[in-house]
């Protein structure tokens, strides 16, 4: 079965990059370009895996993450969190509010592909 | 119709046993620890002030000089006002256990005996004409009640003013030296006194009325009457013709409250309690408002109804009730008059006696074998014997004084003269008050000085007017040279002789005291006298004593000295108190320390005076010499705590608002450092963007050489337009941090602000036709002409106009650019009709990094550092840049920038 990954990320480039390289690697992919549109695409969408940004306009990565974590609906959902600012208080806040895993940008493909296909089990 | 003498002296003896009994009873209470000096008793008692002089003289005074008699009122009520200044002097006078004006004097100047009798000797020659003034004011009374002229009535072949002057001999007698142990303070005395100001002031006011609405129709009347009349018209003016006479009068008569001896004793050794002067401040003034009241009006009643008549103006205040027959009325004003005198000169010469018995005569006695060879008997009741000698001395100079005046001389006279006499103790007082550096030689100078011009301007040309002496040295001047004429010294004429006097006196004594102060070195004993009394308030009682004195001394030897000058009985009790206070039982085991050594200087000062005090303690105890070195060092030590302390004080101070300041600094620095750390995470942020994008990208074309071209070409378009992205935003962090840290390099030079516009339009052309947004404009063909940077100028109109192409919609877009000038500054606008700003984002917009949009539709292009940096290049030509927009109505970007000021 494959499996679906939500992209969320307000920076179009990197968005097709990501989109990409997920389905070279036989993902199924949706994105969301704000933190509404990814709450509604999880619904719509059930992915098993978001790669979820945190500097979003309207909702942060963060308040999605929050909001899914609340949801027992999505109890088996993987999120990674993608960031550009590396400090270690905003990595620690992340894990703290329920990320599986937390990417720093730029990040290495190899690296980010194995860490999701480890998580998804595949 | 005259009154019979043996009425009136019968009057006058029950008047004067009522007031003994008064002192019998204010002695009474004060032995029994309930003294009855309030201060309203204490006020009262200083109404000593108006003596005869007051009484008889003033209405004299006003029927030739008209409202002047007020200066002498005006004075006190002034130097009254100074009340840090009593209170000061009253407590130096306890500290150091005063007896006396002269005891004050000296004891400031290093307990000098000569100081002491040169005061005392100064007070004797100027006080007693004064005291001849009573003698003569009762005598004249007298005279008046029972019809006669001359002082022609006596008993025994005694003339009826010796009777007087005797009786007053005795009363002050009676009154001054009733304890044997001769302590300073008497209150029975002060509060019979006090009685005696109460029965002159209601004896005065009483013939006021009776002159005023008895006599006439009330005071308008009265003036009504006098005005109609041209002599009696001018008194009623205030003659600004005689003002330096009344300033004369008021600074003379300001010092006598304080430094006539009897108002030294009442206002200050007579004091029990400093808040009283407190209430002296406005019940005295008070008392000499009412006492003035109907002076004039008596004065203007007299003049009118003895017109004519030889009547002796000083006699109105019995005459008038006599021609209207009102006896009784006269018998009360003439107690009022016998209040005033004998309360003169019984605390006159009781402070007197006390002067020249501690100042004249004990240091004399104790250079005498007499003294010497009598070691161990009770000398007490000499003490009082020599004051009671003194006092009846005194009165008998003042009574021989006016038997051989007689009516030389006016009564007023006297009394000024009397006044100029004490006024010479003001320097040496207020410096020895104020001046640590004023010192014995300096103030024997002043004092010296004063007396010896007091004598020549003022004294002797009294003398010379009374025809006792020779008045050459008065019209001529001495030895004939015309500037030692007496009242017109170095041809200074036009002044009255009491101002003439004062003037010169005053000049020659602070000139002598200050001159000499300043030349001369103090002595030990002096400089710590000095800090003693300028600094009374910096020290607690008796607390610096214990350093200033050095020595050995036997209790034994110290008692009976004590004992022989104060009586056993009275020593034992204070030895007593003072074991109690140390805590000890028994006064036998008390240790004979400095401290005790002070105790019994002060006990034996309030008894003999400082300066005898003094040399009897030392003769009795052995006192190592204290340098003056040695004194000054110790003063000085204190002086350095004091200092040091004050300093610290200051330190601390400083060191808290060092403290603070550092807090808010390193708050400001906190800020710096937050601001600093979010500005380069959100860079950071920023760079890492692009970043990503690039690197994501090329990983995977390097890794897949398989991914087709459209993808590969598409890949590779957007790493080249994230790494232009990224080159922009470092050169713009770069510029930014330049313009902020002001290393930025500036160029300047006339720019013409339209011909920038229009190539900024030209250049961003394509841009705007590839978009097919409508750019219109509204500029000037030549001109406004700025001092400016022509490429930063450029910089901020390509950074506005990008701005509005980058946010107007594509097609329908229209970007409107106008150049003109406003108050002064040239204006540029660049409107657009893109979505607009809320009134939150019209401010954000200019932060770094804030960009407008928010959905990823209208994603900007833009590093968020464009209008930031537009904005510091504008405020660094001194102009504005800000922005007017509403959602939905297009955003209008202005900017300013100040036209160079005209050429003139």
């Amino acid at each position: 079965m494959t499996r679906k990954i939500l992209i969320v990320d307000d920076e179009p480039n990197i968005v097709i990059s990501l989109e990409f390289l997920m389905k070279k690697e036989g993902f199924e992919v949706a994105v969301a370009s704000d933190g509404d549109e990814a709450l509604a695409k999880v619904t719509s969408f059930a992915p098993d895996l978001v790669l979820l940004d945190v500097m979003m306009p309207k909702k942060s990565g963060f308040e999605v993450c929050e909001a899914l974590r609340a949801d027992p609906a999505q109890a088996g959902l993987r999120i990674v969190m993608l960031t550009a600012k590396g400090r270690d208080t905003e990595v620690a806040k992340g894990l703290a509010i329920g990320a599986d895993a937390y990417v720093t940008k730029p990040f290495s493909t190899k690296d980010l592909v194995a860490q999701v296909k480890t998580m998804l089990g595949a | 119709m005259a009154l019979s003498g043996w009425f009136i002296a019968l009057l006058s003896a029950a008047y004067l046993g009522l007031l003994f009994a008064v002192a019998r009873f204010g002695d009474a209470r004060a032995d029994a620890g309930k003294s009855i000096i309030s201060a309203n008793v204490y006020a009262l008692s200083l109404a000593v002030y108006c003596t005869s002089w007051t009484f008889y003289g003033s209405v004299g005074r006003a029927t030739s000089g008209g409202l002047s008699f007020l200066t002498i009122y005006l004075g006190p009520t002034l130097m009254l006002l100074f009340v840090g200044v009593i209170i000061k002097m009253i407590r130096i006078s306890k500290a150091q256990r005063i007896t006396s004006i002269a005891d004050f004097i000296a004891s400031r100047y290093g307990k000098s005996h000569l100081l002491a009798g040169m005061v005392t000797i100064i007070a004797v020659i100027g006080v007693v004409p004064y005291i001849a003034l009573q003698l003569k004011a009762m005598a004249a009374s007298l005279d008046v009640l029972l019809d006669r002229e001359g002082h022609a009535g006596g008993w025994l072949g005694l003339d009826s003013t010796f009777l007087i002057a005797a009786t007053l001999a005795l009363f002050s007698i009676l009154f001054g030296t009733r304890h044997l142990d001769a302590t300073e303070r008497h209150e029975g005395m002060v509060a019979a006194v006090a009685v005696e100001s109460v029965v002159k002031l209601i004896a005065f006011v009483a013939v006021g009325l009776f002159v005023t609405y008895g006599l006439y129709g009330g005071l308008a009347d009265l003036f009504q009457r006098a005005s109609a009349n041209p002599d009696l018209g001018r008194l009623l003016q205030l003659d600004s013709g005689r003002a330096g006479t009344w300033t004369a009068m008021i600074l003379l008569s300001g010092l006598a409250i304080i430094f006539l001896p009897r108002q030294f004793q009442i206002i200050v050794v007579e004091n029990v309690d400093e808040s009283h002067i407190k209430r002296a401040v406005w019940l005295f003034p008070f008392y000499l408002l009412l006492i003035n009241i109907f002076v004039l009006p008596v004065a203007l009643g007299g003049m009118l109804h003895f017109s004519g008549q030889t009547v002796n103006p000083d006699t109105f205040v019995l005459t008038l009730p006599l021609a209207h027959g009102a006896e009784a009325l006269a018998l009360l004003a003439f107690v009022g008059g016998l209040s005033a005198a004998t309360g003169m000169v019984i605390v006159e010469t009781i402070a007197l006696s006390t002067m020249v018995c501690n100042d004249l005569v004990m240091p004399w006695l104790l250079r005498s074998a007499w003294l010497q060879a009598r070691q161990q008997q009770d000398l007490s009741g000499l003490l009082i014997g020599i004051r009671r000698v003194a006092i009846a001395l005194i009165v008998l100079l003042g009574y021989a004084y006016f038997r051989a005046a007689g009516e030389a001389y006016a009564l007023v006279g006297i009394g000024l003269i009397s006044f100029t006499a004490v006024a010479q103790f003001a320097p040496a007082m207020f410096g020895g008050m104020y001046w640590k550096q004023g010192t014995r030689a300096g103030a024997v100078a002043g004092l010296a000085a004063g007396f010896v011009v007091w004598l020549y301007t003022l004294l002797l040309p009294s003398f010379a007017k009374s025809g006792w002496i020779s008045s050459g040295f008065v019209e001529h001047g001495l030895f004939g040279a015309s500037w030692l004429k007496a009242q017109a010294l170095f041809g200074l004429s036009g002044l009255d002789e009491i101002s003439h006097c004062l003037w010169w006196s005053m000049l020659a004594n602070i000139g002598a005291y200050v001159a000499v102060s300043l030349n001369s070195r103090p002595g030990a004993v002096e400089a710590s006298q000095a800090e003693r009394f300028v600094d009374v308030f910096r020290y607690g009682r008796h607390r610096k004593e214990t350093r200033l004195w050095r020595g050995k001394a036997s209790l034994d030897a110290l008692v009976s000295l004590l004992e022989r000058f104060l009586g056993t009985a009275r020593v034992r009790l204070q030895l007593a108190v003072y074991a109690q206070a140390k805590g000890l039982e028994d006064w036998r085991t008390l240790p004979v320390d400095a401290e005790f050594v002070h105790f019994a200087e002060a006990e034996l000062a309030a008894a003999i005076g400082s300066a005898s005090a003094r040399v009897m303690v030392a003769s009795v105890a052995e006192e190592e010499d204290l340098g003056l070195d040695e004194v000054l060092d110790i003063l000085d030590e204190a002086t350095q705590i004091r200092a040091y302390s004050r300093e610290l004080e200051a330190k601390q101070r400083e060191l808290e608002a060092a403290t603070a300041e550092l807090r808010e600094a390193n708050e400001r620095l906190r800020e710096v450092d937050r601001m600093k750390h979010d500005f380069i995470s959100t860079v950071t942020h920023e760079l890492r963007t692009p970043l990503t994008s690039i690197r994501a990208l090329s990983e995977m074309l390097h890794d897949d050489p398989r991914i087709e071209l459209a993808s590969r070409t598409r890949f590779l378009g957007i790493i080249v337009g994230e790494a232009e992205r990224l080159t922009r935003l470092i050169n713009q962090i770069l510029d930014m941090a330049k313009l902020e840290s002001g290393r930025a390099e500036w160029t300047s030079g006339a720019v013409d602000i339209g011909e920038v516009a229009r190539e900024a339009m030209e250049s961003l052309g394509q841009l705007f036709r590839d978009k097919a947004v409508e750019l219109a404009s509204e500029v000037p063909s030549a001109g406004p002409v700025v001092q400016a940077d022509r490429d930063r100028l450029m910089q901020v109109l390509i950074n506005l106009l990008s701005n509005a192409v980058k946010f107007v919609p594509e097609g329908s877009g229209r970007v409107y650019v106008r150049v003109g000038i406003d108050h002064g500054m040239v204006r540029v606008e660049v409107a657009d009709n893109g979505p607009g700003l809320t009134a939150e984002e019209c401010g954000v917009i200019f932060e770094k990094f804030r960009q407008g949009g928010n959905t990823l539709t209208d994603k900007p292009k833009g590093t968020g550092l464009g209008l930031p940096i537009s904005r510091q290049i504008i405020e660094y030509f001194g102009g504005k840049l800000w922005v007017e927009s509403r959602p939905g109505a297009g955003a209008n970007f202005i900017f300013t920038v100040p036209l160079p000021a005209p050429e003139e």
